[in-house]
């Protein structure tokens, strides 16, 4: 379809905003043909892009693969269902954690990669515990783990695709009713094309420069997403009478969004274990692992604080806003992950501006994908085949086409889990962050307590396999699959689950650990920084 | 651990803390004439948390870690062995 044919769609809504999007995504290409340039086509340069990133793109990076749809469309919906103590209770408290876990343990991941060469967490993780199984173990445990938060980004890009393009193709995706009473298409893009341009444009910037294009691509749309986000809280609140008066009408007709009221006193205190997921975040760790300098990590260390709040606080007051307005998303029950896109529509009303946002949207979900493709395409090739392989088995060229080939495996199954979607996008995003941080133990272990056993890490991560299986089990695949509409979080005795796994994991770590025989000083040396 | 460092972490532990805002719980009071007073106090957190971690960048930088990963390494990378 060209974009003249993109532009008429004179029976339904304009279709400008697709053609400001289409333009973005132009851009992202040309942007991946600049860094190709650059490329010199060996597998360091694809995978770690020599070991280049400074200060800047790091924090670009870090702050952009951690903002995802779960940042700006979960948020925006969370707080809508929530109030506004969605902020305190994942943006805040991210703010402490992330920067604390930058410091603690990022610094000394960055000091053992540099000394040891090592470029990925399982190759870490199997060097610090002398264990080719352990290493084997973590890997499908990581990559199932990133699978949903790349998920993530594809269901808020085409939630939110599908929202702003109601009514633009009235013909090609007219409007029918499912046997559930939800209305498929309404004239809207589907979420399925989405999910394919979105993941058409990655791989291409990816697969042109590796690192470098991931890293210039993620600083790029960085900027354009928070200066979006930006424009649209002034826009917001503008069309809803401006600040004062937006927020009177929460007061007027929805004061428990101005309270925390919805949630949970034990609820909000646990939730500051979810943070730590950015310990075992596998693109956070090869960043640790091959950043330039230590140095390099002050700068997002000090900043990451202020750019959650930059990005998360219009987030949170549009979403009390929308509350307060009266309005509510579609769906029955109704889907807070429509929410953005249809406070855009209905409020805005102006098709570049609505355009331009939903391009600042898509930025914050495309710069989330980016570098996690590249970074499991790297532990693939570089942990698990060329482990089990040998060395010297693949050449430079082979190596590059080998984590590429992973990489549009692991596309394609997050592209065909899409047509499955689970009912909240921030909820799902939690799941995943748990697990994450459930492994965090491990990572602290490994750094600070030398007693740490191999037969300690592995019982710590199968602690955590299990008891996550079972209560992600419990929480949402059986009520998704019950069709039970889901009132609230899922808690534990008023907890977050994450407490209960995150407690199993580090338990099984230390008793474990305490019962076998120790690893030798001499290799665990070479581990403890400044030892 | 230098005092610098500790200090730093003292006040990144205060900051904690100061996030369990329990008597903003069920305000609805605003601040600046639109902001919940619950998401305020949090904002400041988050400016707090910049500035704590500002301050351990400037006392409690472990400068010596740089010449720590200078050293020659003892393993393999790829197979995580002992080099003979």
């Amino acid at each position: 379809m060209t974009l003249a044919l993109l532009a008429q769609g004179a029976e339904g809504a304009s279709r400008t905003p697709l053609l400001v999007v289409g333009f973005y995504l132009l851009l992202l290409i040309g942007l991946g043909v600049m860094s190709s340039r650059r490329f010199r086509g060996t597998s360091s340069d694809f995978f770690v892009a020599e070991r280049s990133i400074g200060p800047f793109l790091l924090l670009m990076s870090v702050f952009g693969t951690t903002m995802t749809a779960f940042a700006l469309v979960g948020s925006t919906g969370k707080a809508w269902e929530l109030g506004n103590g969605v902020y305190g209770l994942m943006a805040s408290a991210s703010g402490i954690v992330h920067s604390a876990v930058f410091f603690a343990v990022g610094i000394k991941l960055w000091a053992i990669g540099k000394r040891h060469g090592f470029r990925t967490q399982v190759q870490y993780f199997r060097g610090r515990f002398q264990s080719p199984f352990l290493g084997y173990l973590l890997f499908p445990i990581l990559v199932a783990l990133v699978v949903p938060y790349l998920l993530i980004g594809l269901l808020g890009a085409g939630a939110v695709v599908r929202g702003i393009t109601v009514g633009m193709f009235p013909d090609t995706f007219a409007g029918q009713v499912l046997p559930n009473g939800r209305v498929l298409y309404e004239g809207a893009l589907p979420p399925w094309i989405t999910g394919l341009v979105i993941c058409a444009v990655v791989l291409f910037y990816i697969f042109a420069g590796g690192l470098r294009s991931a890293a210039w691509a993620n600083a790029f749309q960085t900027i354009v997403f928070m200066i979006t986000g930006l424009i649209a809280f002034v826009l917001i609140s503008g069309k809803l009478g401006g600040l004062q008066a937006a927020t009177q009408a929460v007061i007027d007709n929805s004061p428990d969004h101005m309270t925390r009221a919805r949630i949970g006193k034990l609820q909000f205190a646990t939730y500051m274990f979810v943070p730590l997921s950015v310990g075992m975040f596998p693109h956070l760790f090869q960043h640790w692992l091959t950043a330039k300098k230590a140095s390099t990590f002050k700068l997002t260390t000090i900043a990451h604080p202020l750019f959650i709040g930059i990005v998360w606080i219009p987030c949170i007051l549009i979403g009390i806003w929308a509350a307060g307005a009266e309005i509510t998303p579609p769906g029955n029950p109704p889907n807070p992950n429509a929410l953005l896109p249809i406070v855009v529509v209905v409020l805005l009303q102006d098709p570049y501006l609505t355009g331009l946002l939903m391009a600042g949207i898509l930025a914050a979900i495309m710069s989330s994908l980016d570098s996690q493709f590249v970074c499991l395409g790297t532990m693939f090739t570089h942990a698990i085949v060329m482990h089990a392989a040998g060395e010297d088995r693949f050449s430079d060229r082979a190596q590059v086409m080998l984590g590429r080939g992973f990489i549009v495996f692991i596309v394609g199954i997050t592209y065909l889990l899409t047509f499955f979607p689970p009912p909240k996008i921030f909820d799902l995003a939690v799941w995943c962050f748990s697990g994450f941080a459930s492994l965090f133990p491990l990572v602290f272990a490994s750094i600070y307590w030398r007693r740490t056993t191999k037969a300690g890490a592995i019982a710590s991560v199968l602690a955590m396999v299990v008891t996550w299986g079972i209560l992600f089990y419990e929480g949402l695949i059986a009520p998704t699959l019950a069709g039970e509409a889901m009132e609230g979080d899922y808690l534990v005795g008023g907890m977050m689950p994450v407490t209960l796994i995150f407690a199993a994991s580090a338990i099984a770590l230390v008793a474990v650990s305490l019962v076998t025989q120790p690893p030798p000083d001499d290799h665990v040396d070479q581990f403890m920084v400044n030892a | 651990m230098k005092s610098g460092e500790k200090l730093a972490w003292g006040l990144v532990l205060l900051v904690t803390i100061l996030h369990f805002d329990l008597w903003n719980w069920d305000s609805t009071d605003v601040v600046f004439g639109f902001m919940p007073v619950g998401l305020a106090w949090q904002a400041g957190i988050s400016l707090a948390a910049a500035a704590v971690w500002a301050l351990m960048m400037r006392i409690g930088w472990p400068g010596e870690v740089e010449q720590w990963a200078a050293q020659p390494s003892g393993l393999n990378s790829e197979t995580g062995e002992e080099r003979q």
